[in-house]
């Protein structure tokens, strides 16, 4: 495999999204074959059940590339940080 | 033009000091300061979580969206993170113009704004010790969508 085809990324949770999935961080090898953000929570899913649970409901997760809100439908191609998270509640 | 996430608590009238020193053409300063709210007793205390570096990112886009918009002499957002008390203050905003409605309208939509885009997550825990993560109200992300 070469260089360019190694995607290694860090994947980041927040609020429940992280209590449920059970970790704040990790880095990961993506197989290639995933194109959108769509595509990577349905892959996330398969992964166990605590992801399973984490990724149940995709409308009510969002999603940033690179610190930059992305919608669902949004190319990971490029992207070294994905994160995921609920709707935001500041202020 | 600044923005802070912080974990200690801020002091508005010395905020709004070092913000204004020294520019005798600011006429008009709005601050907003928003507090945890009891909500009647059901809310004893608050955590705040965030995502280090977007939110600090986050908050400058939409900073520079209001000097695009309105022609202000100065801003500043503080938001704390960590945990917080019932009447505890989480977030400050000021903004100065040389007349008032650039700050009015200003202070408005920085705080619209933040509430449907900076990341940052509130859990709330009663008095009893229950936690619930804090749910994002639809009315929240229409009130942002005024400003487009």
């Amino acid at each position: 495999m070469s260089e360019d085809r190694t995607r290694r990324v860090k994947l980041l949770y927040f609020a429940w999204v992280r209590e449920k999935v059970g970790s704040g961080s990790e880095e990961i090898e993506l197989p290639p074959e995933l194109d959108t953000v769509s595509d990577l929570i349905g892959w996330l899913r398969a992964r166990g059940p605590q992801f399973e649970q984490a990724f149940a409901r995709p409308q009510a997760i969002r999603a940033a590339l690179d610190k930059v809100h992305v919608k669902p439908a949004a190319r990971i191609a490029g992207a070294r940080e994905i994160a995921f998270f609920p709707p935001v509640t500041g202020g | 033009m600044a923005v802070r996430v912080q974990r200690e608590d801020f002091d508005v009238t010395a905020e709004t000091a070092a913000l204004t020193a020294g520019d005798a053409d600011i006429g008009a300063i709005v601050t907003f300061t928003g507090r945890v709210r009891a909500d009647g007793g059901s809310v004893a205390t608050m955590t705040v979580e965030h995502y280090p570096g977007m939110t600090e990112a986050e908050l400058s886009r939409i900073e520079a969206e209001a000097q695009a918009r309105w022609p202000l002499q100065a801003s500043l957002i503080v938001h704390r993170v960590g945990e917080l008390k019932a009447g505890d203050n989480i977030v400050l905003v000021v903004t100065a113009s040389a007349h008032r409605q650039a700050a009015f309208e200003a202070a408005g939509f920085l705080m619209d704004y933040l509430k449907t885009r900076a990341p940052f997550w509130k859990k709330e825990t009663d008095a009893a010790g229950k936690t619930a993560w804090v749910e994002a109200r639809d009315h929240d992300e229409s009130v942002g969508r005024r400003w487009s």
